[in-house]
């Protein structure tokens, strides 16, 4: 068992007591950025990305993953003591939590959410440790037409498998390419739309984009809302946990399959939000007191979470092995992977072994501390709710501010901030999704290089898609995705001409 | 859908064709410097203009469907986008985030950042001038401690740094 010994390696390197530290902290920010509106993982992040420049990669991520870890724990609490989802992933368990808190069983509701998170995240990574490194090692022969059929199927899927419409999915994609491809060209040095202004030349990071349309945009959102934050509190004691634990794991099934549609839903790019919207629907339709959902069903708390959570934390699979995010948060850790000089792909298993592992054993002790800490400090997080939106807001913009300016120390990136943030208004609004925007952005100039690298190879014919079986499958699989909604979208068109008919008569 | 609930926001067709518009003029941009810079092959292989050209068109073709979308479905278009007086909550903070980001290449972060926080926590916030100042300048000074002391990455900074002797 290779992976067995590579794990512990790996737990040598994250038990080392600054690494340890670094998992304190990233946790507690992490929490802390979930807890905050208009501060989410991918941003929060984002943000605290440039401080990590000079650190160790290794301790770098270890902390920026903990800050993912514990955005994902923290996006529970608001939902159930405050009815207000922290996270688009935890809009699921506001369903149930929230009237749950409401009938004084908030440490129940957050206790199961914290410990069914706590499962999905296990499975998750499990699946990570023995799974990554196949898939690394399968897809060390892959050649460049090879990454590029990924990446199609990536974005195709997002296509597919996303609830916006698909025309504003792919809208959004493409002006994330545009966004990347901006800039000179790294292959033949040739500017591309810098239309004379010398701050275009490096293009437009997408750390900015990130911070912009996720931070400036949820504020300008929450503000249009009007939040008041009017909570219940909860204190959470032993007697409590122990009692909801008995209670959760007679609920092993809907475990078990949240956490299957929580993995699938990571890996592939459909994300931790749809994944926790799907397990509560399907604990929903196989419950047999359905009525009970929605006023306080302990089961509409344990479905959504392990999923999102799994999901959450399955995304760096991909991120790892194939250099392919599965989630926006998984987008800029890839950043940051790139900043910190590690190539992200196959080889990343073979040449940093130290990184990778210790990275996996940090998702073991990551999400165990979390844990242990979401249970015994949620009063503190319910406090920092109740102080008023009026300061919240611009501390988080100027937060917002001071993470733009950090990346490159530039204060044109501030201003388009700005400009990211009043689309990122817009866009979500509008129903425009900001995940394959901000991937497009990231993945755009890999994208490209595989994509000329192949047409190089074959001499410009598209032949080279279809060469072979891998390619050539998952090249079909992506259209198949890519004609889903497609489909979909015939028939109901179809049913209303139907319907139009019968009316007309 | 009468006329009371046009009164009462802005009806969602406006922005929507405004974004695709929007989009649609940005995948003309990429389509016409792609053609600039060349989409063919050169002697060493594809030219800087070979893939976005097909992001370009791509782009260019989404945001028309778009735009056709909103502009057929012009007068059956009830929903509204927001009410005005949410959209009034919406510019109290665009004008004075702007307003911030503004200031930053004359004062820096800092400064603004103060400002922007005493503004809003007096006007939003019904809190005392001792709470808000208080805040307004806590939250600067910590962050100064926590990046150029702590971590070392210097923030812009101004005149009154300047003046403090940073």
């Amino acid at each position: 068992m290779d992976e067995i010994n590579s794990l512990m390696q790996g737990f040598s390197v994250a038990m080392t007591l600054p690494n340890l530290g670094f998992m304190l902290v990233g946790l507690l920010l992490g929490i802390l950025i979930g807890v905050l509106p208009g501060l989410g993982g991918a941003n929060g992040v984002a943000i605290l990305l440039p401080l990590t420049f000079s650190m160790n990669p290794t301790s770098a991520i270890i902390m920026l993953s903990c800050i993912y870890w514990g955005a994902l724990f923290g996006g529970a609490i608001t939902s159930i003591l405050f009815n207000i989802p922290g996270e688009p992933w935890s809009v699921a368990t506001t369903f149930d939590g929230y009237p749950l808190a409401q009938q004084g069983r908030a440490a129940e509701a957050l206790t199961a959410a914290f410990t069914s998170s706590f499962v999905g995240a296990l499975f998750a990574v499990l699946a990570i440790t023995f799974l990554a490194p196949l898939l690394a090692r399968f897809a060390l022969k892959f050649g460049p037409a090879e990454f590029f059929a990924v990446q199609m199927l990536t974005f195709c899927s997002f296509i597919g498998m996303s609830k916006e419409p698909p025309m504003k999915t792919l809208a959004a994609m493409m002006l994330g390419f545009a966004l990347a491809a901006v800039g000179m060209d790294s292959v033949t040095g040739q500017l591309r739309m810098t239309f004379g202004f010398p701050v275009l030349l490096k293009g437009f990071d997408f750390l900015i984009a990130v911070i912009g349309l996720f931070g400036i945009g949820e504020i300008l959102l929450t503000m249009e809302e009007g939040l008041a934050f009017k909570g219940k509190s909860a204190k959470i004691n032993f007697r409590i946990v122990w009692q909801t634990w008995k209670e959760l794991i007679r609920h092993w099934r809907t475990f078990l399959r949240s956490v299957l549609i929580g993995c699938w839903m990571g890996i592939t790019p459909g994300g931790a939000t749809p994944a926790s919207f799907m397990s509560y629907g399907m604990a929903r339709r196989a419950a047999k007191d359905k009525d009970s959902f929605g006023k306080g069903n302990i089961e509409g708390v344990i479905a959504p979470e392990p999923a999102a959570h799994a999901a959450g934390t399955s995304a760096l699979l991909p991120m790892l092995t194939l250099g392919i995010p599965g989630s926006p948060t998984a987008a800029v850790l890839l950043g940051g992977l790139l900043i910190w000089g590690l190539q992200p792909g196959p080889l990343l298993f073979v040449e940093q072994k130290d990184f990778v592992w210790g990275l996996i054993a940090s998702m073991y002790l990551g999400n165990i501390v979390g844990l242990i800490v979401v249970l015994t400090t949620v009063p503190w997080w319910a406090a920092i709710l109740r102080i008023p939106f009026a300061v919240i807001a611009p501390v988080i913009i100027f937060i917002c501010a001071v993470g733009a300016y950090t990346v490159h120390s530039s204060i044109f990136d501030v201003i388009m901030m700005l400009v990211f943030g009043v689309f990122g208004y817009f866009f979500k609004k509008l129903r425009y999704p900001l995940a394959p925007l901000v991937l497009a952005l990231v993945l755009g100039d890999m994208a490209e290089s595989s994509f000329r690298q192949s047409m190089l190879l074959s001499q410009g014919e598209i032949g080279i898609f279809y060469s072979n079986w891998l390619v050539g499958g998952l090249m079909a699989l992506s259209i198949f995705l890519l004609l889903v909604p497609m489909w979909a979208g015939l028939k109901s068109m179809l049913r209303r001409r139907e319907a139009g008919a019968h009316l007309g008569r | 859908m009468g006329p009371g609930n046009e009164a009462a926001g802005l009806n969602r067709r406006i922005p929507e064709a405004g974004v695709a518009l929007a989009l649609l003029v940005g995948g003309l941009i990429v389509i016409v410097d792609s053609l600039r810079v060349g989409i063919e092959w050169a002697d060493d292989g594809p030219r800087a203009g070979y893939f976005p050209f097909f992001i370009g068109v791509l782009l260019a073709f989404s945001a028309a469907w778009i735009l056709l979308q909103a502009v057929l479905g012009w007068r059956k278009e009830t929903k509204l986008f927001s009410q005005w007086s949410e959209l009034r909550d919406v510019r109290a903070m665009l004008l004075p985030t702007t307003a911030f980001i503004v200031a930053i290449p004359f004062l820096g972060l800092y400064v603004p950042g103060a400002l922007l926080i005493g503004f809003f926590m007096h006007r939003h916030g019904n809190f005392g001038w001792l709470t808000t100042a208080l805040t307004a300048i806590a939250v600067p000074v910590t962050f100064f401690l926590i990046f150029e002391r702590w971590f070392l990455v210097p923030l812009a900074k101004g005149p009154v740094e300047a003046w403090l002797g940073f």
